[in-house]
């Protein structure tokens, strides 16, 4: 069938396509830009986007989708709905599943789960095995099945040694390993070290645990010329090491989430477990250094550790709750409103954030909006205002803070792998 | 009168009024506990449940006193078992002790944070009996009430708290109550037993204990975790002892004028030598007989609210 987005702003800082227009999709391959016949127009169905952004489909390079192991809290049906509905035509989902995401075989069952949905689902294999930082992975095998990238993320390489063997390897792949930068002796607590956790007598994680292993990790690349990732950076003094590091060259990038450039720790005082993530919500000095990074370029992209949690598990006491909030369906509304809203960042600019950027970092070929492409879009309403609820989520768990919230900016449809979504629904173009 | 309070959870917002109020109901309750016959009929048909999901056998039997002492009825549901360990969640056993019908609940639980939110899950009136290493309310207006009974007033009083005061739950609280009744408050601690930004409350920090002795009124003594700081966040107890314990000496060489309380239990010959421990400086038996007091005006107030 054919679908035809009038009116459309095509947006595509990669092509330097920036116009509106006429957009004709037919079975899934885009085949014309402007100039649309009266005939085709009335063989197709007709979409009016004035004033919505057509760009390359969004991508979420840091998402957990708790498949293996936990199909109670997440599936990769349910994780692959809920970010078809934030607006995600691509995921990379995290190893730290039961069994973990370090054989062939796992990989495999995964990208099996995912054929046929809109959502890509692109396994990230661990760095080492069962995540125990003792013996490498079978990386090469893990490459061949399709990971796109390394990471033991829950927790970082254990050692300085297993790392920069890691990352010497993978230099054969020019892939990258992802850190989740926690320094393990200083790693425990239930939320960031400061003024907040005192005056609620938590136990707490200071943000050295974090600045420490970026540290290691940037000298350990730099020795071997090998490529880190930074997961969910969170710390001002993270990001001024990041700054140093790609000034001298060495080959780092670093992701933020959309929680840590918008909350601080001053929301724990609820005791909400919500607010419960690791790394934890920072101060509000932590917060402006993340938005200068996504400013400045240091941070490269968003990503939003999606994390489901079934409810019996965020409802326990504070200390023994387990970290993490969902991220998928909030991620863009959140980026829109602190980032675009603000003036932080041009729409232009987020979208390198949204989409770009992070398939570069996995070496992923970027959606072109070109004639004779197969259509991988986002369709975005940059002025929708809307409420989150949390009741609506297509993820299966329901561990999200920002209920309730009034956000601007959302997705309005995504088209990818010859399926278009819009409103709930999927359909065929086929 | 009635408190302003609907649950003491913490001494962090509580307002002037009602603590003067809490210790001056505590008064007439001391006068009770005089007497021969030590009962009132206050609380009756009232039901208070003791939840206590960490061991604390002392302040435990001081509430269940309390509550006796005004005919409330009481129930103990005492586990080691957090909701960690598989099977019934924490919320799950709240409700069913909600279902029981009762007013009021004592909780006392190692994270922070639990008696906030039981507020959120339950309709009874709670009371914080010590939440992680954040507060423990009462332990800290019975350090008021004899603080008060011996000295007369709170307003202007240096009061200093020596110990592990990351660790404590007792230093929190009566660094609120004491700041908000007027009282200079500080601490004394070697830095790795201080959270960070302590200043912010607006205390004072002492490292040399006889400078700590010497410039106060009155010293509140910590008890040291024997099994968590020794080799951790102190050298050794020996030294601990050497450089933090209060010892007669200490005592005679800075500050003859000196009160001593410690919330017990006492680690003697580690914070406090059993010579200041029994000696005439401390008051550490008249706060285990004030705390049934307080615990009593607390229950009291709050238990007939309505
Ligand atoms: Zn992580």
């Amino acid at each position: 069938m054919k679908l035809l987005l009038k009116n459309v702003h095509l947006l595509n800082p990669e092509q330097n396509l920036d116009e509106t227009n006429d957009l004709l999709i037919d079975e899934g391959i885009i085949t014309k830009i402007g100039n649309v016949s009266k005939e085709e127009m009335n063989s197709s169905e007709v979409y009016d986007y004035s004033g919505k952004y057509c760009v390359p489909g969004l991508f979420d390079m840091h998402v957990h989708l708790r498949e293996p192991g936990r199909e109670d809290t997440e599936t990769v049906q349910t994780g692959s709905n809920s970010a078809a509905e934030g607006g995600f035509t691509g995921v990379a989902c995290m190893p730290n599943t039961t069994p973990t995401i370090d054989s062939a075989e796992v990989v495999n069952s995964i990208k099996k789960k995912a054929e046929n949905h809109l959502v890509d689902v692109y396994p990230i294999g661990a760095v080492t095995k069962d995540r125990k930082g003792e013996f490498l992975a079978p990386i090469a095998e893990l490459v061949d099945a399709g990971a796109v990238a390394f990471s033991d993320d829950g927790v970082a390489v254990k050692t300085a040694s297993i790392l920069r063997s890691a990352l010497e390897y993978l230099k054969m792949y020019d892939l990258p390993i992802i850190e989740h930068c926690e320094d393990e002796t200083l790693a425990g607590g239930a939320m960031n070290e400061g003024s907040v956790s005192t005056l609620l007598g938590l136990p707490s994680i200071p943000t050295i645990a974090e600045d420490l292993t970026v540290m290691r990790d940037i000298s350990v690349a730099e020795y071997v010329d090998g490529k880190v990732h930074i997961a969910h950076i969170s710390s001002k003094k993270a990001v001024q090491l990041v700054i140093e590091a790609k000034a001298k060259g060495i080959k780092i990038t670093a992701e933020v989430t959309p929680h840590h450039f918008t909350l601080t720790d001053e929301a724990l005082t609820s005791y909400d477990t919500n607010y419960k993530m690791n790394p934890p919500l920072r101060t509000e000095e932590d917060v402006n250094a993340m938005i200068e990074g996504l400013k400045d370029g240091t941070i490269d992209c968003i990503a939003s550790d999606h994390a489901p949690h079934s409810i019996e598990e965020k409802e326990a006491e504070f200390i023994f709750a387990p970290n993490g909030i969902l991220g998928l369906e909030t991620q863009l509304g959140l980026s829109i409103s602190e980032l675009v809203h603000k003036n932080h960042l041009s729409f232009s600019q987020l979208i390198e954030k949204l989409s770009i950027n992070p398939r570069k970092i996995l070496n992923l070929p970027v959606p072109q909006i070109k004639v004779g492409e197969k259509a991988n879009l986002t369709i975005i309403d940059s002025d929708e205002v809307w409420t989150v609820d949390i009741k609506k989520f297509k993820s299966k768990s329901k561990n999200s803070p920002f209920d309730k919230r009034l956000l601007t900016g959302k997705s309005v449809a995504v088209i990818n792998n010859y399926q278009f979504y819009k409103e709930g629904k999927f359909q065929n173009l086929k | 009168m009635s408190l302003n309070i609907k649950h003491l959870l913490g001494l962090k917002d509580v307002p002037k009024n009602d603590i003067q109020l809490i210790l001056d109901t505590a008064t007439t309750f001391r006068e009770v506990l005089e007497r021969p016959i030590k009962k009132v009929p206050t609380l009756k048909g009232t039901t208070i449940v003791n939840l206590f999901y960490e061991n604390s056998t002392r302040t435990r039997l001081s509430f269940e006193l309390a509550e006796k002492r005004l005919s409330a009825d009481t129930l103990n549901f005492t586990t080691s078992n957090s909701s960690t360990k598989k099977g019934e969640t924490f919320k799950d056993t709240v409700r069913n002790i909600e279902a029981m019908k009762i007013d009021m609940i004592v909780v006392r639980h190692q994270s922070a944070g639990v008696p906030h939110y039981l507020t959120k899950i339950s309709n009874a009136s709670i009371i914080n009996a010590g939440d992680g290493r954040h507060e423990h309310p009462t332990q800290a207006l019975l350090d008021m009430y004899s603080i008060r009974e011996k000295i007369g007033k709170l307003n202007n009083l240096n009061v200093c708290i020596v110990g592990d005061i990351s660790h404590s739950r007792v230093a929190l609280s009566n660094i609120f109550g004491l700041i908000t009744m007027g009282a200079k408050v500080s601490v004394c601690a070697p830095p790795t037993m201080l959270p960070k930004n302590i200043e912010q409350f607006g205390v004072k920090i002492f490292h040399d204990i006889n400078k700590a002795v010497a410039e106060n009124d009155v010293v509140n003594v910590l008890r040291i975790q024997l099994e968590r700081d020794a080799g951790n966040t102190i050298p050794s107890l020996r030294e601990y002892h050497n450089y933090f314990g209060i010892t007669g000496d200490v005592i005679e060489r800075n500050n003859k004028d000196i009160l001593i309380l410690h919330p017990g239990p006492i680690n003697r010959g580690v914070e406090i030598s059993s010579e200041v421990a029994d000696g005439p400086y401390q008051i550490i038996l008249d706060q285990v007989t004030n705390g049934v007091a307080i615990r009593m005006a607390v229950l009291y107030l709050l238990g007939t609210m309505n």
